[in-house]
């Protein structure tokens, strides 16, 4: 099986990384080694750029020396457009990496008398890569030829000998071509080039433009057939491969608090899943960002990494609005934990904000991304594309195991729910915030719409912003619905008036009953003293009694006596006695 | 005449141009090894010269096959090629010279007998 494998790793057509971001991603590896490659275009799509990238990237990070042959720029013009990329072609020069050459052709210093060959061209070619040992090659832009040499039918025949001269020389070519009317290229060079082509485009789309990048075709290899956009920035070109994205990204358990209390004790008192996509949706003002800022603080006293994206507010003015409600993010920004990306989202269209997005977010690897709002991205009725982006960056951000918090701004007429039904499968917590008009009053209610795999509270909370943060208070829900702000402390206060009351009723009545038991002691306590007295009284007068019995029978028996009576009387009298 | 390079018995040969101060006209051609094309081209380059210059010229043969670093200096892309150094401004004439009269437009030249 292994020996198979291998076999099949034989056949397949070796590759040259270009060293492009994401270009090597479409083409599963890069252009075709040692093949002419058209680039075609528009002017100002970024041709000659893409191809000098690919000699700097080669000469750079892969050892192979280039060649470039201009015919338009002179060798001073085309180093000094480059440095903005932060290409140093001097430096490559010198260290014999790079050897630029230009090729000038002025048709007026020209007289064309019977047969010739370019023949000096191949020479110059050859003796450039030999002298280096190069390994790519480019040719920008050929066609200048034709507008110098009057000749076509030569100019063609040469034109073959020469790209067939290229392939037997075994270098990676790039040539490039502007852009025809109805063909690929204005004199029909795909003819010649046909092994593998790359257009690209720079569109205009209301006012906003979009660099687009199409693998026409690449034969020998499979390739992503989409367009897909491009970005040339201060590090060159990179190229965002969009499709290579799936639904396989890994998923972890670990929670991460949302820096508000309140709103973790909702999310089973744990916060959001890491790597999860938060959407913070409400009506404006309600206090979208707030949450997005106690996100951002909470993290970065984690000791995680926050981009911040805005696209309404600067960073600065983001920074001073977020101290008046006691979130100070100025230290982490410091610190570099924290990092804000503030562009206008008309400054380009939505593919470049994604390539943007995705850039900073490769530049910066941060744990945490925050979109401060998704909405403005909506400058008309282009709902399908947003949502196709969004999915791009959640899928992005989730294979990179990054949070995300988006927040969105939805028109207060309509419901909250529907009007972002386009994202909403897409978002794993959302938390609606919205407002809620009663008694001439307006207030923030707050609450989870949802929260996949978790047990979230379904409650509406009041929320707050004070000037130390955000703080969700319980709402009262009672017969007349829920009440919120002054109408909800209105009720606080009667409730807790009567609840006074009550509490008054029974402590009052509480002393009634003691006052009560006192008194029936009291009585208790005097009757039996009463009854105590009269007993004793009782007692007295029954020994004065038997005193008096005790007495009579001596007095009668001492009669008795003395009158010498029966001794019988006198026994049953001492008998009475002794009783 | 000073002709510095001859063709002699087919063979093109380059030699370092040392005394072109006297010359009005310093000729160059370029060639790629001994082509027909080359071949052809010097021998309509010394008839022209000596028809039309007066002897006061110099040509300087270029094998770019010896010496390929040499291509880019007069930006060389097409084989034959006549450089005209002096008198400035440089002038370029390319193919095998075998219409006398472009090379002479290319030259800047007007024909003797035309005088």
């Amino acid at each position: 099986m292994k020996k198979l494998n291998h076999e099949l790793s034989l056949k397949k057509l070796p590759k040259t990384p270009t060293g492009i971001q994401g270009f090597d991603e479409i083409t599963g590896g890069g252009l075709p080694k040692g093949r002419p490659i058209l680039v075609c275009g528009g002017a100002g799509c970024g041709k000659t750029l893409f191809a000098i990238e690919f000699l700097v990237r080669g000469a750079t990070e892969f050892n192979e020396p280039g060649v470039f042959m201009s015919f338009e720029e002179t060798n001073e013009e085309l180093t000094v457009n480059v440095a903005s990329l932060g290409f140093d072609l001097e430096d490559l020069i010198r260290r014999k990496k790079l050897i630029l050459d230009h090729v000038h052709i002025e048709r007026s210093e020209i007289e064309e008398t019977g047969e010739y060959d370019l023949e000096a061209l191949f020479i110059r070619l050859g003796y450039a890569i030999d002298s280096i040992g190069a390994k790519r090659v480019v040719l920008d832009t050929i066609e200048s030829l034709f507008a110098g040499l009057p000749n076509q039918l030569i100019l063609r025949a040469e034109l073959r000998r020469l790209f067939r001269w290229l392939k037997d020389k075994g270098v990676t070519a790039i040539i490039t071509g502007e852009k025809g009317d109805e063909k690929l290229t204005r004199q029909g060079l795909e003819e010649y080039v046909s092994d593998c082509v790359i257009m690209l485009d720079h569109r205009v789309n209301e006012q906003t433009s979009t660099r687009r990048l199409r693998i026409v075709k690449y034969r020998g290899s499979i390739h992503g057939t989409n367009e897909y956009p491009f970005l040339i920035d201060e590090t060159g070109f990179s190229v965002l491969p969009v499709t290579s994205l799936g639904l396989k990204h890994i998923v972890s358990n670990e929670r991460v608090s949302s820096g508000i209390l309140a709103l973790d004790k909702m999310l089973e008192g744990k916060g959001y899943y890491r790597g999860s996509t938060v959407l913070v949706s409400g009506t404006a003002g309600v206090g979208k960002t707030s949450i997005a800022a106690h996100f951002a603080e909470a993290a970065c006293k984690r000791g995680e990494r926050v981009l911040y994206f805005c696209f309404e507010e600067s960073p600065n003015q983001l920074i001073r609005n977020m101290l008046s409600i006691g979130i100070d993010l100025e230290p982490w920004v410091e610190k570099g934990v924290l990092l804000f990306h503030a562009t206008r989202p008309t400054l380009y269209g939505l593919e470049m904000h994604l390539a943007v997005t995705h850039k900073a977010v490769n530049a910066f690897k941060p744990d945490i991304v925050i979109l401060d709002p998704i909405n403005t991205f909506v400058i008309s009725d282009k709902e399908f594309e947003i949502k196709t982006m969004l999915m791009r960056i959640v899928d992005f951000l989730k294979a990179s195991q990054i949070t995300a918090l988006f927040t969105s701004l939805t028109s207060s007429e309509g419901s909250l729910e529907s009007s972002e039904a386009g994202i909403s499968s897409l978002i794993d917590t959302w938390i609606l915030l919205r407002d809620i008009e009663l008694s001439g009053e307006r207030n923030r209610g707050m609450y989870v719409l949802k929260s996949r795999g978790m047990a979230n509270s379904n409650q509406i909370r009041e929320f707050m912003l004070t000037d130390h943060g955000v703080e969700l208070r319980e709402a009262y829900i009672g017969s007349k619905g829920v009440l919120t702000g002054s109408a909800r402390i209105a009720q606080e206060a009667k409730e807790s008036a009567e609840l006074l009351i009550r509490k008054k009723d029974i402590e009052r009545k509480k002393r009634e009953i003691e006052q009560k038991r006192n008194t029936l002691n009291a009585q208790v306590s005097a009757l039996h003293f009463k009854f105590e007295s009269e007993e004793s009284e009782a007692i007295k007068m029954i020994e004065i009694e038997q005193d008096q019995i005790k007495r009579l029978n001596q007095d009668k028996l001492e009669m008795a006596e003395s009158r010498h009576a029966d001794s019988e009387n006198i026994k049953s009298i001492n008998a009475k006695k002794t009783k | 005449m000073t002709i510095k390079k001859e063709n002699s018995a087919k063979k093109i040969r380059v030699e370092k141009q040392v005394e072109t101060t006297n010359d009005l006209w310093v000729l160059r051609l370029y060639v790629a090894g001994q082509t027909p094309k080359a071949l052809t081209a010097f021998t309509n380059l010394k008839k022209i010269c000596e028809e039309q210059l007066n002897g006061e010229y110099s040509i300087e043969v270029i094998d770019l096959l010896r010496n390929p670093q040499l291509g880019a200096d007069d930006q060389i892309f097409a084989l034959p090629t006549l450089v005209r150094k002096l008198p400035v401004p440089v002038r370029k004439i390319i193919g095998d010279l075998s219409n006398t009269e472009r090379v002479l437009v290319g030259l800047d030249l007007l024909p003797v007998n035309n005088l």
